[in-house]
C-alpha cells in the first residue's frame, strides 16, 4: 500500500512539472495555431537563466522574478522576428522554420555556457527533506515546486476565464476574423501570447533547475511529452492540459514499477487511447 | 589550349614544390620504403556531447608524442583529425574518408560505440592498425574482435564484473540494479550481475528506464520497498548528476554503487550529494605509481586542466602503438609483425600495469573509489591483471 500511495505522489508532482512546460504550447497552438517545435528550447533557456541568475543573485526565487521578464521580452522578440512571419503559412513551414531555431538555440547553448552539466543549488531555507508514506523522503523544495505548480494553474484558469485579456484569448481562439472585426488587434493579442508561452516554458525550466540539473538537450525530452500532453488534454484547453499532465505523470510512474518492459510506451498507449476514443482530446472541440 | 597550358602550369608547380623540398632537406633520406611521416588518422568527437572526451584523448595522444620529439620508432607522427560528431549513421562514411581519401596509416577511434562499431566493419576488411581508445560495446573484443583492431579502454562487462567482484568480496549479499535502458547500461549490469552471483550475492531486481528519461523517483520507491544492501547503478552526464541528487535526497540509506563513469566528470556538479558513492573503474586520480604522478603533473602543466581517465586511454593507445612501431621499425606495412608486438605488449601506464588480452582488451587493475568533497578518493585495488572473458572471440595469442 506504501508503494502505491508513493507512486501516486510521485506521479501528481511529476505531472504537475510537465504541467508547467505543457501550458505555453497549449496556449500557442490552441489560440495562435502555430506548431512550435522550439517550445523545448525556451524551457532549456530557463533552465541556462537560473544556473546564471542564481550564481548571480543566490537565490533560486530572484531568478524566477527576474527570468519571468526577462523570457517575456526574448519570446516577444522572437516573435516579432520570426513567428508572425509563419501565422498564414502551412504547418510545415511552421515545423522547419521553429525546428530550425531548435538547432540555432543548442548551438548558441553550447558556445555560451558549455556542454558539462550543472546544478543549481537549493535555497538552505528549503534544502531539507521530509517523509512521506514511510517509504522515502521527498526534498522539501520538490513539494514546494509542486505547490507553485498548482498556484499558477490556478492564476492562468482565472486570468482566462475571469478577466479581459483572457476573453480576447478565448475569442482568438475560436474565431480569430471576428476577433479582428469586433477591433481588437491580434497582432499584438498573437505577440503578447507567445511571449506568455515562452514565460510559462522558461518558469518551467528555472524552477526545475535545481532538481532536474542542467545540462544540454534538457528541452528535447520536454518537446515530446509536452506534445503528447497537449493531445491528450485537447489543443488550446489550460484545464486539458492540467489533467493531461497528471495523467501523463500517473502513468509514467505506475509503468515503470509495474510493466517496466513498456515503461516507454505506456505514455504513448496512453495518447493513442485518448485519440481513439476522443479524437479532439479530452477537453478539447472534436 | 587552355589544357595545354594548365598541364604546363601544374608541371612548374610541382617542379617548383620539389625544388623547394629538396632545398629545405637536402640530407634526409627515408630510411624505409613508404618515408614521410606516419599518418595518424584521429576519428573522435569534437563536438557534441562526447566532445571534452575527444579532446582529453587527442591532448594526451599529442602529448605523448611531443615528449618523443614528434616520432614514434623514429618515425614522425603525423595526426589528421575528423570530428565524427558522435552520429553513428556517419560512421562507416568517414571512416573511409580517413581510409580512403587521406590514406592514413593507423586508425584511431572512437567514444561513441555505434559510430566504433561501424568503425570497426570498415576497419576489418582494410586490416590497417587499428586502435580504440575508448568506445566499451562488449562485442568489439568478443565476439566482432579483429586481429587488427585492439582497445585501450575497457568493455563494459569487464568494468560490470569488476564492480561485482569487488561488491561481493566487501560482503554484500543483495543488490538491486537501475540504469537506463540502452547497451552500456546492459552490458555493465549483466556483468555486475554474473561477477556478484558467483561471489554469493543474489541481485533482487534489475530496473530499468528509457534512455535519457531523468525521472527517477518511482523507480526510487521500488528501491526503498525492495530494501536491497546496495544499490548499483549507471548513468552519466546531466541524467548522472540528476540521479545522484535525487537518490541523496530520498535518503533510502542505502549506499549507492555503480562503475566509474557514474561519478567522473561530475564530481562538481554532484557536491555533497555524491558523498559516499562508491565506484569501482580502471583508473583513479591518485593511482599511486611514478608513471602517474609523472602523466598528471605533465598533462597539467600543458594544458592547465587535471587529465582524467580519457586522457589516460589516449596516453596508453599512443604507447600500445609505439610498441607496435618499435617491433617493425616504423614500417606498417610489416603488419603481421606489427600485430604481434600489439598483441603482446605489456608496459607501464598511469593506471598501473597494462597488458593486452587474447581478444585484444586490456588486462588492468580495478580500483574501488569512494567521491568525498568533490573528489575520487581511491580506497583500493579490487582486482589486480583483471581481463574481460572475450566471450566469442576467436583470436588467440
Amino acid at each position: 500500500m506504501d508503494l502505491v500511495l508513493t507512486q501516486i505522489f510521485n506521479g501528481l508532482q511529476y505531472g504537475l512539472l510537465i504541467f508547467l512546460a505543457a501550458s505555453g504550447l497549449t496556449l500557442v497552438l490552441g489560440i495562435m495555431g502555430v506548431i512550435n517545435l522550439s517550445h523545448g528550447s525556451f524551457y532549456m533557456l530557463g533552465a541556462y537563466l537560473s544556473l546564471t541568475l542564481t550564481s548571480l543573485t543566490g537565490d533560486i526565487f530572484l531568478s524566477l522574478a527576474l527570468g519571468i521578464p526577462l523570457a517575456f521580452l526574448f519570446g516577444a522578440a522572437i516573435e516579432w522576428l520570426f513567428i508572425r512571419h509563419l501565422y498564414a503559412r502551412d504547418h510545415l513551414q511552421q515545423v522547419l522554420l521553429t525546428f530550425g531555431l531548435i538547432l540555432v538555440f543548442n548551438e548558441l547553448q553550447r558556445i555560451i555556457w558549455g556542454t558539462f552539466p550543472h546544478s543549481v543549488p537549493i535555497p538552505s531555507y528549503l534544502s531539507g527533506s521530509v517523509k512521506i508514506f514511510g517509504l522515502m523522503s521527498y526534498p522539501v523544495y520538490r513539494i514546494a515546486v509542486a505547490g507553485l505548480c498548482i498556484l499558477l494553474a490556478l492564476a492562468m484558469m482565472f486570468v482566462i476565464q475571469r478577466t479581459k485579456i483572457g476573453r480576447m484569448i478565448r475569442a482568438g481562439e475560436s474565431n480569430r476574423e471576428m476577433v479582428e472585426v469586433l477591433g481588437i488587434d491580434t497582432r499584438l493579442l498573437f505577440r503578447f501570447v507567445f511571449a506568455t508561452g515562452v514565460s510559462l516554458a522558461a518558469a518551467g525550466g528555472i524552477i526545475a533547475a535545481p532538481i532536474e540539473s542542467v545540462y544540454p538537450g534538457i528541452g528535447e525530452s520536454v518537446l515530446i511529452t509536452s506534445l503528447v500532453v497537449v493531445v491528450i488534454g485537447g489543443i488550446g484547453s489550460v484545464r486539458g492540459a492540467f489533467v493531461g499532465a497528471l495523467l501523463i505523470g500517473l502513468a509514467d510512474a505506475f509503468g515503470k514499477v509495474y510493466l517496466p518492459q513498456f515503461a516507454s510506451m505506456v505514455v504513448y498507449a496512453l495518447m493513442a487511447a485518448v485519440l481513439v476514443t476522443r479524437p479532439g482530446g479530452l477537453f478539447g472541440r472534436a | 589550349m587552355k589544357s595545354r597550358s594548365e598541364l604546363s602550369r601544374r608541371r612548374v608547380l610541382a617542379l617548383t614544390g620539389a625544388g623547394a623540398a629538396a632545398a629545405a632537406f637536402p640530407f634526409v633520406r627515408p630510411s624505409f620504403a613508404q618515408g614521410g611521416p606516419l599518418k595518424v588518422g584521429l576519428l573522435l568527437p569534437y563536438t557534441g556531447t562526447y566532445a571534452q572526451l575527444g579532446e582529453a584523448i587527442t591532448r594526451a595522444m599529442e602529448l605523448y608524442v611531443k615528449q618523443k620529439g614528434g616520432a614514434l620508432a623514429g618515425r614522425q607522427i603525423a595526426f589528421v583529425k575528423l570530428d565524427d560528431e558522435s552520429a553513428p549513421p556517419k560512421g562507416a562514411e568517414n571512416t573511409t574518408k580517413l581510409i580512403e581519401g587521406e590514406k592514413v596509416d593507423v586508425l584511431i577511434g572512437t567514444v561513441h560505440s555505434g559510430v566504433a562499431m561501424a568503425m570497426a566493419k570498415i576497419a576489418r576488411e582494410a586490416g590497417l592498425p587499428t586502435i580504440n581508445p575508448n568506445a566499451g560495446a562488449d562485442v568489439l573484443t568478443r565476439g566482432l574482435c579483429a586481429k587488427n583492431i585492439f582497445r585501450t579502454s575497457f568493455a563494459n562487462g569487464q568494468v560490470g564484473l569488476a564492480t561485482g567482484k569487488a561488491a561481493a568480496e566487501a560482503g554484500i549479499k543483495t543488490a538491486v540494479s537501475f540504469t537506463w535502458d540502452y547497451a552500456a547500461g546492459k552490458e555493465m549490469i549483466a556483468g555486475f550481475a554474473e561477477a556478484f552471483t558467483a561471489g554469493g550475492g543474489k541481485v533482487l531486481k534489475e530496473i530499468t528506464v528509457p534512455f535519457p528519461n531523468v525521472e527517477f523517483q518511482s523507480a526510487l520507491a521500488e528501491i526503498a520497498n525492495l530494501q536491497p544492501e546496495i544499490t548499483h547503478s549507471f548513468f552519466s552526464g546531466g541524467g548522472a548528476v540528476k540521479y545522484i541528487k535525487d537518490y541523496a535526497a530520498a535518503k533510502l540509506g542505502i549506499p549507492l554503487w555503480g562503475p566509474g563513469f557514474l561519478t567522473d566528470g561530475v564530481e562538481a556538479a554532484v557536491g555533497a550529494a555524491g558523498d559516499g558513492v562508491k565506484t569501482v573503474l580502471h583508473y583513479a586520480d591518485d593511482v599511486d605509481n611514478p608513471e602517474n604522478k609523472a602523466f598528471r603533473k605533465d598533462f597539467t602543466d600543458a594544458y592547465k586542466v587535471a587529465p582524467d581517465v580519457f586522457a589516460v586511454q589516449g596516453w596508453d593507445t599512443m604507447q600500445l602503438l609505439e610498441a607496435g612501431l618499435k617491433a617493425v621499425g616504423g614500417d606498417v606495412s610489416k603488419r603481421d609483425a606489427m600485430f604481434a608486438a600489439m598483441g603482446t605488449a605489456s608496459f607501464k601506464s598511469p593506471r598501473g600495469p597494462f597488458d593486452i588480452s587474447a581478444a585484444h582488451n586490456p588486462v588492468q587493475n580495478f580500483y574501488l573509489r569512494e567521491l568525498k568533497g568533490g573528489k575520487n578518493v581511491l580506497i583500493k585495488t579490487v582486482a589486480t591483471k583483471f581481463s574481460d572473458p572475450g566471450t566469442g572471440c576467436k583470436l588467440s595469442s
